[in-house]
């Protein structure tokens, strides 16, 4: 049971022993620590929440009054936009890219996937703030990419990769994959009709869970949308908190509840999913 | 080796968006403007103000991994504890992934709003003539650390769960008949068999902080001395201030994380011989 359970934390350990029939307490030296990181999973966001609704405007409280303001700022409307436009883009674009490739590599190149756990380790170890100093001067010269926003996009398939991988990879063990493909071409379809219409279907867990780190991090990430200067969502959010605290912290409100409903799809998608795939912000 | 066409778009994109933009920065780190080699890129980085903030992001980066980890490790211990409720279990894991995840410039918003000079905490522990001034996370480097235990402890729970699974019922029930105390327990069988996992999830806490960008910036502005807000000031959309100091600074990095990426999969490799 613990070799099982050693890859599912989300489950609970159902292994009781038989001298343990009358429930008995958590410690309460146990109960003090989770007591501690849930006030400090709380407390900021409770702060944050009651800046985005604190001051007082025309005499009375804010109220919903720095929400609005926002709603009604046309640079919250463009940078949102952009923001989920370059989602999108990174979405479809790192799946095209890796759904294919991982399906060929798990089918045909079994001895490719080291390799490839190699390469979906990269990425952490060169961060955004280190490629985009070497991106920099080798994108500037091919200026109908680098002058519009989908260069951003291009660049975050990149960090996605990591976690696309690991989903689908875990997806693609998860199915008798041979046996799948060679039924399907005992019924006369090719890799490519194998692809969507056999294994595809059976992925739809490992996509939409990747997919949805996928959004995550191209809605969040700062570094590089900053430094090349395009007005995304977390842009926006730091500017505005250059002269306002408020409004700052009522977009943060909203960015931090975008990014929540997300992890919460990918747990109800994946019911908990492998533990190190849940983790995929920038910082 | 036809087969081998499959991957070849993959392949290729990594190496235009990821290996040769990272190859160039570090073959550019030993070249000067000109184009030839040169040591003097990187003998720069040893001078005194650039080394301090080579110390000032591992100083930052050792407190963040050791909160994130002495948290994350007690509350992860609680989490597999068998008397510990279902409903914990799941939600805990649940809300590390969403704690994980919030990371960047609203949690830098966040902890202004909450340790800030006008934050809530700050303010409440004024009332009672405490001042917080010490873990100002716009100001000091313990309230910065204090930030990144935000995203770092739920990450070492994450890592640290499975592990604590892997501890079996049968080396506790063994060590308890044969007269040793939770205590005893803890020191002679279960901590050595978790050293190497819990040093492991330690130096992945350490690397994320020390990568960590957007956050630090936000709380300091231009005014950090952190080694990855010293890179976003030199670089700045077509222009690159100095860009053999980049390079420099840049390939400093990469070699800190490779290290530790290597003592990470050593240690993963001793964490696997008992825990299957």
């Amino acid at each position: 049971m613990a070799a099982l359970t050693a890859t599912a934390p989300a489950r609970p350990v159902p292994a009781r022993g038989p001298r343990r029939l009358a429930r008995r307490r958590l410690p309460i030296w146990h109960l003090l620590w989770l007591v501690v990181a849930a006030a400090y999973f709380v407390v900021p966001v409770v702060s944050l929440l009651e800046f985005s609704f604190g001051g007082r405007v025309g005499g009375h409280a804010a109220g919903f009054h720095w929400y609005l303001t926002v709603f009604n700022d046309p640079s919250f409307r463009s940078s949102f936009l952009l923001s989920v436009r370059i989602a999108i883009e990174t979405v479809v674009l790192s799946n095209l890219l890796l759904v294919p490739s991982v399906f060929w590599i798990h089918l045909r190149l079994p001895h490719l996937r080291p390799v490839m756990n190699f390469v979906s380790v990269l990425p952490f170890v060169v961060p955004p703030i280190v490629l985009i100093v070497g991106l920099i001067p080798f994108l500037s010269p091919f200026t109908f990419l680098y002058s519009r926003p989908e260069v951003l996009a291009f660049i975050y398939v990149v960090f996605a990769l990591p976690f696309l991988y690991r989903s689908l990879d875990a997806g693609l063990r998860a199915i008798d994959l041979r046996t799948l493909a060679e039924a399907s071409a005992n019924c006369g379809a090719s890799s490519a009709s194998t692809l969507l219409r056999v294994v595809l279907p059976n992925l739809r867990a490992a996509v939409i869970g990747g997919s949805f780190l996928t959004v995550a991090i191209a809605m969040g990430e700062f570094t590089i949308s900053s430094l090349l200067s395009f007005n995304t969502f977390p842009v926006y959010i730091f500017n505005i908190g250059e002269n306002t605290g408020n409004e700052a912290a009522a977009l943060s409100v909203i960015s931090l509840l975008l990014t929540w409903a997300f992890m919460v799809g990918l747990f109800i998608v994946g019911r908990g999913g492998r533990a190190g795939a849940q983790v995929a912000a920038t910082r | 080796m036809l087969r081998y066409l499959g991957v070849v778009p993959l392949g290729a994109y990594l190496l235009v968006f990821l290996l040769i933009p990272t190859g160039e920065l570090v073959v550019d780190a030993f070249r000067d403007p000109s184009g030839t080699f040169t040591l003097s890129n990187v003998t720069t980085i040893f001078q005194a103000q650039y080394l301090s903030s080579f110390a000032a992001s591992l100083e930052l980066s050792a407190l963040a991994a050791l909160f994130g980890g002495i948290l994350g490790f007690f509350a992860a211990t609680a989490v597999v504890h068998p008397n510990a409720p279902r409903l914990v279990r799941s939600s805990v894991t649940t809300f590390s992934g969403m704690a994980a995840n919030f990371a960047g410039i609203p949690l830098a918003f966040a902890f202004t709003s909450t340790l800030g000079a006008t934050g809530v905490i700050t303010v409440a522990f004024r009332h009672v003539g405490v001042s917080l001034a010490a873990v100002n996370p716009d100001a000091t480097t313990l309230g910065l650390a204090l930030v990144y235990t935000y995203f770092e402890f739920p990450l070492m729970l994450l890592l640290l769960v499975p592990a604590l699974d892997g501890l079996k019922r049968e080396w506790r029930e063994a060590a308890t008949n044969l007269g040793a105390s939770g205590f005893t327990y803890w020191r002679t069988v279960a901590l050595p068999i978790l050293v190497p996992s819990l040093l492991g999830a330690t130096v992945l806490l350490f690397g994320g902080a020390f990568s960590a960008y957007a956050t630090a910036y936000a709380l300091s502005g231009s005014t950090g001395n952190l080694v990855t807000e010293l890179i976003g000031n030199l670089t700045n959309g077509n222009v690159t201030v100095d860009p053999q100091l980049a390079y420099a600074l840049a390939f400093g990095m990469i070699v800190i994380i490779t290290v530790l990426m290597v003592i990470y999969g050593l240690l993963q490799r001793r964490a696997s011989r008992w825990l299957r």
